[in-house]
């Protein structure tokens, strides 16, 4: 299945990428030839068969609703690239 | 041209659950920013989310209570979106197969019974909390809220006016609030909605553009949001326009609303099923053993209300539409109190002192309130003490009893006395009393008012009535 530029860079904007020429091309290329792995996949016929979701078989994990202690703020905010006392601070977005 | 509106809801409600969705961290209010968090929550790399099996018992008992068929098998879904809110770059929720599908509430507005379909119900996480400082170049993020879990309801679009949404918010709060999936309370944010309006020709079988009006943070900011958007789009249409698809903001102080992005921008959310997550199968039993634990609706309560108490419908439909009221009032009630005074003193004197506080913050108990009828009826107090008495209660929670000793509101009740404050208002008073003699009505409300505010509202004010009028006559 062919993939045009025009595909890539939608993707790439919905991941907040941008890529130069050179990437686009290459990515193009990568992508054509997943797509085209996955499209080999179409050739069984999977009529009446279920969508597969999960390929472990396993159902209901579950957690008791108890509660763990939390971490520590200062454990939770150290990694951050920029904080204040107590909370994460990004550049300012309103939506 | 008469036009049609056509609305409906989806509705974000918290749930009252101790832990978060996908980690042990509290689901609380409030808190110091950021101490409700762990890597989980925050969204860490490397770090796996395990389903509060809460979450799913409380999505099934919501379903169950709206008529829902539940899901035998489900699985959640990753939406993705870039919002500093949301640390992983993507929400969990359900897709395709949310626990809850093709479910009903009946309301009724004005008389007329209506249902109105449910869609579905899904669990996903909230979102974190941004903080916008006015002067500094950054927003704070608080992530005590991320993972808190929630249940979407989404509506068919079934309501066919504001009024009809408000019924139908105000029902479907009720119902979370008796099956004590949500708290519901609005100031905190654990129950919030978006709303989809169209409008079409009266006759017309197909709906018109709809548009989604998100940040409305209460019922009455929905319904004025409606009412908003029905004028706006019957004005384009009138104009000769056409309705753009699009998703509003709504300004509540400035009491419009505003693009926020058009059907162009619209947002791909690739949704994809959570590879960190495994099914969820639920049996019948589970069913079984939710549905067990659904206590008596608000329509069933009402129904009660009026057979048992006889109370008029008006009267337990407003008590019951709230589970801490009826509650109250069936405390009251079991303390030895009459129901329909019960009913008064609720839904007049304590519903306006309470107004849009939550009604578990009434701050005595339901005995006291019981024990202050008891004093009315008993004439031990005036009904116009009372309301002293329920304002110290409120003011000053302590036993009304003595809030009575204390504030000396004893009603005067012995004839001596008040044949002697009588007298004394006559003879202050020639005027009014010529008047009464003239035949005018009038002039006995006047008198009678006199002698209440002389004896300082202690007067019994039946003996008043009789001993004043005693001594007209006599004149």
């Amino acid at each position: 299945m062919a993939i045009t530029k025009e595909q890539v860079l939608h993707v790439a904007k919905l991941a907040r990428l941008n890529l130069t020429d050179e990437e686009t091309e290459r990515l193009r290329g990568d992508m054509e030839n997943i797509i085209g792995f996955a499209d080999k996949l179409n050739e069984l016929d999977t009529e009446g068969v279920v969508p597969t979701a999960h390929a472990i078989p396993m159902q209901n994990a579950f957690r008791e609703d108890v509660v763990i202690p939390s971490y520590d703020r200062e454990a939770i905010l150290q990694n951050a690239p920029d904080r204040d006392e107590e909370a994460f601070v990004v550049p300012k977005v309103v939506e | 041209m008469d036009y049609e509106t056509v609305i409906g809801l989806e509705i974000h409600a918290e749930l009252s659950t101790n832990t978060k969705i996908y980690c042990g961290c509290k689901n609380e209010f409030g808190g110091e920013p950021n101490t409700h968090v762990c890597p989980v929550c925050s969204g860490m790399p490397g770090t796996l989310p395990v389903l509060n099996k809460k979450v799913v018992d409380y999505a099934i008992k919501a379903g169950l209570a709206m008529n829902c068929d539940i899901t035998p098998y489900g699985k959640q879904d990753r939406k993705n979106y870039f919002y500093p809110d949301l640390p992983k770059a993507y929400q969990i929720s359900q897709f395709d197969l949310p626990v809850c599908q093709h479910g009903h509430i009946d309301i009724e507005v004005e008389g007329q019974k209506r249902t109105i379909g449910i869609t579905r119900i899904h669990i996903e996480e909230d979102a974190g909390k941004l903080v916008h400082d006015d002067y500094g170049s950054g927003s704070m993020v608080d992530y005590n809220r991320c993972g808190v879990p929630l249940i979407e309801i989404v509506t068919e679009p079934d309501l066919r006016s504001s009024e009809e949404a408000r019924v139908f918010l105000d029902t479907l709060k009720s119902i979370l609030e008796y099956t004590e999936v949500s708290d519901c309370k609005m100031q905190e944010g654990s129950l919030r909605c978006d709303v989809n309006v169209s409008v079409r020709p009266v006759g017309q079988k197909e709906f018109g553009t709809r548009c989604e009006m998100k940040n409305v943070n209460s019922f009455r900011a929905a319904v004025r949001a409606m009412d908003y958007e029905r004028k706006r789009q019957i004005e384009v249409l009138e104009d000769g326009g056409e309705v753009v698809q699009e998703t509003r903001r709504w300004d509540d102080t400035r009491g419009m609303s505003v693009v926020l992005r058009s059907k162009e921008d619209a947002q791909d959310y690739r949704y994809f099923p959570e590879p960190d997550l495994v099914p969820i199968v639920i049996s019948d039993e589970w069913i079984e053993e939710i549905r067990a634990t659904i206590p008596e609706m608000p329509a069933q309560r009402k129904a009660r209300y009026v057979s048992e108490y006889g109370l008029p419908e008006y009267d337990a439909f407003i008590i019951t539409a709230s589970k801490h009221m009826a509650d109250f009032f069936d405390a009251c009630v079991a303390a030895g109190a009459t129901p329909k005074t019960v009913a008064n003193w609720l839904m007049g004197d304590i519903l306006k002192v309470m107004n849009d506080k939550e009604l578990e913050e009434i701050p005595f108990a339901a005995a006291d309130l019981a024990k202050l009828i008891a004093l009315i009826e008993g004439g031990t107090i005036s009904n116009s003490a009372a309301k002293k008495v329920l304002d110290e209660m409120f003011a000053n929670p302590h036993d009304p009893e003595e809030i009575v000793k204390e504030k000396g509101l004893v009603q005067i009740s012995d004839e001596g006395a008040i044949k002697a404050l009588v007298d004394e208002v006559i003879a202050a008073n020639p005027q009014s009393v010529a008047d009464y003699k003239a035949g005018k009505g009038k002039a006995m409300g006047f008198l009678v008012g006199q002698c209440m505010k002389a004896s300082q509202g202690k007067a019994n004010p039946q003996l008043i009535n009789k001993l004043l009028k005693e001594a007209l006559e006599a004149l």
